[in-house]
């Protein structure tokens, strides 16, 4: 079973219609108990990095997302949810997270040298700069839906894809059994839901 | 690099798509959810709903029929059309809207926008204008572009992106419907202003339109229309394939 970890943030429909789609036995939940027992854990987000972490703690699922790492239960952050896994963010302030992987959510903005819009929104390419379970049967190359204006630095030693957008913007990102994605594979059509059926049969 | 998205526009009224399309293929032509497949197997961005219902029964087909095309197809949807509130833009999210799209509320509500911004996130709230010129500057129109408000346009998309708009959806009046090509002149004005992405609508009529949009105006994100596709005088296949080979990004 499939546990997609509720605490407040953002709109789980299109995550819950694509694991449906798929066929994945998947659970929105924040009961501890829930998460505890699953076998695969999704931790969606959208919005401010600093209020998706207070809303983390405020659920209590913080600690417990952490827990669920050490577990070596395969796990996957979206969007948020994978800028939620790095140290750090400097969104509005700076503030902590996860800590899972190494690397700082930082403003694309300033790293831009043109006027490209804010945010980096709609499709990109991927391009694989290491191999993951989670790519197998996706081409490099494949489009896939982005919506942010913060990205991941420094975490060279996790990224397995990355999509160009006048930088080497960080796209997926995966360190042992935890794994991250930029972009959105509930909105990606085919190859997202390939994606995602990758990381349900880990 | 990022690709230029093609939208599909369709609108819905009491369940229905209106203005029938005339698609091979497709039993009912009328039936939202079936079209809203078609048009994301052939190759669309992105989809928007637009609804022009009017009654209370016809809001429940509506969402009805929203949360079942976003059970369906999985590419990102917006929704339009008697936005009003901030309970609106819940009433559409929970029935899966990515994003939703204000026009005459935002004008009727100033906070419409800053405060659904700050509930749902930018990346939510789409600012679409109906624009056209009155001596010698652009105005916003409401009801549909039945009414000039007086606004200007350019202060106007100005002061809804400041306010959390995460993107503009700039419909000309005057060329809509002429099939002249989109209304270059507008969207340059616009685009010189914001840097959130600018989807261009009204006046589209062949794929060379888009073309001309994307080479003239490479900033533009997006191209938007309703007609040529419903009525399948540019299957979005061929389009892309005709940015493609004109050297302009798309996903295909």
């Amino acid at each position: 079973m499939i546990a997609v970890v509720d605490y407040g943030v953002g709109n789980l429909f299109s995550l819950k219609s694509s694991l449906s789609a798929i066929r994945a036995d998947a659970v929105i939940t924040r009961d501890p108990a829930v998460i505890q027992n699953s076998d695969h854990v999704i931790l969606p987000g959208v919005g401010a990095f600093g209020d998706a972490a207070d809303k983390l703690r405020e659920t209590g699922m913080f600690d417990l997302m952490k827990e669920t790492a050490a577990s070596g239960k395969p796990m996957l952050g979206i969007c948020v949810g994978m800028q939620l896994l790095f140290e750090k963010s400097m969104e509005f302030g700076e503030h902590e997270g996860l800590g899972l992987m190494k690397g700082t959510v930082d403003a694309i903005a300033p790293c831009l040298s043109r006027n490209l819009d804010i945010p980096h929104m709609g499709w990109n390419a991927l391009h694989f700069v290491h191999p993951s379970p989670l790519f197998q049967g996706i081409r490099e190359g494949e489009f896939v839906y982005f919506v942010h204006s913060y990205a991941a630095f420094g975490c060279e030693d996790s990224v397995t894809a990355v999509s160009e957008y006048d930088l080497e913007l960080t796209a997926a990102v995966q360190k042992d059994n935890v794994f991250g994605t930029q972009f959105h594979p509930e909105k990606s059509g085919e190859a997202g839901l390939r994606i995602l059926k990758n990381f349900c049969a880990l | 690099m990022i690709t230029k998205r093609i939208i599909p526009c369709l609108d819905v009224r009491d369940g229905r798509v209106v203005k029938g399309v005339n698609f091979e293929g497709l039993q009912d032509v009328n039936d939202p959810v079936a079209l809203a497949k078609y048009y994301s197997d052939h190759g669309a961005d992105e989809l928007v709903f637009y609804d022009i219902t009017a009654s209370h029964e016809g809001r429940k087909l509506f969402t009805d029929i929203l949360r079942d095309t976003a059970s369906t197809i999985f590419i990102p949807l917006t929704v339009g059309g008697g936005i009003n509130t901030v309970e609106d833009f819940e009433r559409v999210l929970k029935c899966g809207a990515d994003k939703v799209s204000v026009n005459s509320g935002a004008i009727r509500n100033p906070d419409l926008i800053p405060q659904a911004a700050a509930k749902y996130g930018s990346q939510c709230v789409v600012l679409s204008v109906d624009a056209k010129r009155v001596d010698g500057s652009f105005h916003v129109f409401r009801n549909g572009g039945r009414i000039d408000t007086g606004l200007d346009a350019l202060e106007w998309i100005e002061q809804g992106v400041r306010n959390g708009a995460g993107e503009v959806v700039l419909n000309s009046i005057d060329t809509d419907g002429v099939k002249q090509g989109f209304d270059l002149e507008m969207l340059e004005a616009v685009n010189r202003i914001v840097r959130v992405p600018v989807i261009a609508s009204g006046g589209a009529g062949c794929a060379q339109d888009f073309v001309r949009l994307f080479q003239t105006i490479p900033e533009i994100s997006a191209g938007l229309a309703a007609s040529i596709f419903h009525f399948g005088e540019v299957q979005i296949s061929d389009l892309k394939r005709e940015l493609k080979k004109e050297g302009i990004s798309v996903r295909i």
